[in-house]
């Protein structure tokens, strides 16, 4: 072991450390503006709040127009835990049919459903708009809940596809002799099984529900239907009169879920990102 | 026995469909419905309110002939999936290969470069980049410092693209750690081999690193295209809602958006969205052509 080998490891760890602190920069910088008081978030480049307050978060919870925080987070959850529960159900569903089970047409709906994994969201955007606008679903949140409840993601399906196709078919044979019906084996065998990719599609599903900013902006105009989101874009004025201490607090909060379901399954996070490439 | 074989299937296929069925009514009610609908809709003048008016290819006549925002939008999206996924996927090329090297808290790393892939694509994070980029924000003043005067980076049509494209930059960690675990695949024994032909750093990640990593690196290709031309909530949020300034923010999603809900011309937002379907299939259907000169699988089916 010589000691510029030492000193060349010491500096790649120095410089991945350096390139990793600027990288979180702007997460930390919002951290701590949010604790400043408004007159010193911009005039103060500095992280450490000179003065330091919770000043910023009192006001923002109080949210617009009379409407709290606390219901814009209660209108985000909801909608982002229905959509994972619809996603983990149908797609499970769906993904053991085209795993498992032979069916007529089941090759040309195989292709169907990868095809749609490349269908760009825009182009179902406006006839999904004017179908839930006949049903009387807009200002409702049911444009955004239901196609979780019919298995739309179908990447989520594919996923799932993937991970059933790596169960030990002989399990389900030994089941089926056992006299399991194809419910029973669904039930008992490969949604027991299947649980790692059940979890990563309720992290994304979670996820995404909650950051998903444009078809809540399209279908919710009701502000007490706001979520988090949306009540946060209305919070912030870009001609620059917003109350910016409020505005960064409430966008720490609106980080917080994120936040606490990666560290909750980071391993699974990761682990299903680099399995299935999903962003 | 064949008659006996397919009465079995349409027996199985009842259960099949039983299983099938949320994805199939999804299927049928949200996507082939939709699609067919969407054609048929970007054939007409329809507003919501009075029932659709044909036109024929009206619509996509204008598009193409007297339809400055198109091009303007198309232009800024074009040039932000140009920079961007090529940027995106070097960075993060570059670092799953700095991290790979046996180092140690390797998981802390990954995490903290993971962390804007996380929660870049939120109102939040957008709403942080345009202040810290804004005239008088913490970018100008760092290069202040050093005797640079920063440009006014969100008001300047020139700058704000560079602003959006690099938020996108910052959140390469999701590719990264495609790479880092695609990289983990590679045999070691390839590395030593070359070492003892005296292949340099360089050469092996030209000749190894590189092509093994091909199939993810189309992989990220193919779904960093098609998300690229999607991209909304960065734009909107950092210029003003409307493509400002002078229509550098007029991303291709945003045009269709203010044509569908401001103006409620749905049916030129239909065609909008089909003459984005095509494209995206045109960038997508090339980088699978060309795949089969570059991409290597490890298996000998090259180019499959």
């Amino acid at each position: 072991m010589t000691e510029s080998k030492t000193v060349v490891k010491l500096g790649r760890h120095g410089i991945i450390i350096l390139f990793g602190l600027l990288m979180l920069y702007p997460v930390l910088w919002l951290l701590s503006s949010s604790f400043k008081p408004n007159a010193l978030i911009f005039s103060s480049p500095g992280l450490w709040p000179a003065e330091f307050t919770l000043e910023n978060y009192v006001n923002g919870w109080k949210g617009l127009q009379g409407i709290s925080f606390s219901r814009f987070f209660l209108n985000s959850a909801t909608i982002s835990v229905l959509s994972v529960i619809g996603n983990i159900v149908t797609c499970s569903l769906a993904a053991y049919a085209f795993a498992r089970l032979e069916f007529r047409f089941k090759s040309v709906l195989f292709a169907c459903m990868l095809v749609t994994i490349m269908l760009p969201y825009h182009v179902l955007l406006i006839p999904q708009y004017i179908i839930f606008s006949k049903l009387d679903w807009v200002n409702t949140y049911l444009p955004l809940i239901v196609p979780k409840w019919l298995a739309h993601d179908s990447f989520f399906v594919l996923l799932m596809i993937q991970f059933i196709r790596g169960i030990p078919k002989e399990l389900d044979e030994s089941a089926t002799i056992d006299g399991c019906g194809q419910g029973q084996l669904y039930f008992r065998i490969i949604i027991p099984l299947l649980v790692p990719a059940l979890i990563t599609t309720a992290i994304f599903t979670f996820i995404w529900s909650w950051d998903d900013f444009f078809s809540q902006m399209i279908y919710l105009s009701r502000i007490n239907l706001f979520t988090v989101q949306l009540g946060i874009r209305s919070l912030y004025d870009p001609s620059g009169s917003s109350d910016w201490g409020a505005l960064l607090a409430m966008s720490v909060l609106s980080l917080v879920p994120i936040m606490t379901i990666f560290m909750l399954f980071q391993k699974h996070f990761l682990e299903g990102i680099a399995t299935t490439g999903l962003k | 026995m064949k008659t006996a074989h397919k009465s079995a299937l349409w027996k199985n296929s009842g259960t099949a469909y039983l299983f099938l069925l949320p994805w199939l009514i999804g299927f049928f009610g949200l996507t082939l419905g939709p699609m067919l609908g969407s054609f048929y809709l970007s054939l007409t003048k329809y507003n919501l309110l009075n029932p659709p008016a044909w036109l024929g290819f009206g619509n996509y006549k204008h598009i193409f002939t007297a339809d400055d925002y198109f091009t303007k939008s198309l232009g800024v999206t074009f040039k932000y999936v140009l920079f961007s996924v090529p940027l995106k996927m070097a960075f993060a090329l570059l670092v799953a290969v700095a991290l790979n090297k046996g180092i140690r808290a390797l998981g802390i790393y990954r995490t903290v470069y993971y962390i804007p892939s996380l929660l870049g694509g939120s109102v939040a994070i957008a709403i942080v980049w345009r202040q810290i980029f804004d005239g008088e924000g913490l970018v100008n003043r760092f290069l202040s410092w050093f005797g640079i005067e920063g440009p006014a980076w969100i008001a300047h049509p020139s700058y704000i693209l560079s602003t959006i494209v690099t938020l996108s930059i910052w959140q390469f960690g999701s590719a990264m750690v495609i790479f880092l675990a695609g990289i983990k695949q590679i045999p070691a024994d390839l590395y030593e081999a070359a070492q003892v032909d005296g292949a340099g750093k360089l050469r092996q990640f030209g000749r190894i690193t590189l092509p093994m990593l091909s199939p993810v690196i189309f992989f990220n290709l193919v779904m960093g295209i098609i998300n690229s031309f999607q991209v909304f909530t960065p734009g909107y949020v950092i210029g003003d809602g409307r493509g400002g300034p002078v229509n550098s923010t007029l991303f291709y999603t945003l045009y269709l958006y203010l044509k569908g809900f401001s103006f409620f011309d749905m049916g030129y937002a239909a065609a909008l969205a089909w003459i984005m379907l095509i494209i995206i299939g045109l960038f997508t259907s090339i980088v699978f052509i060309t795949s089969k000169f570059w991409v290597f699988y490890g298996d000998g089916k090259d180019g499959r």
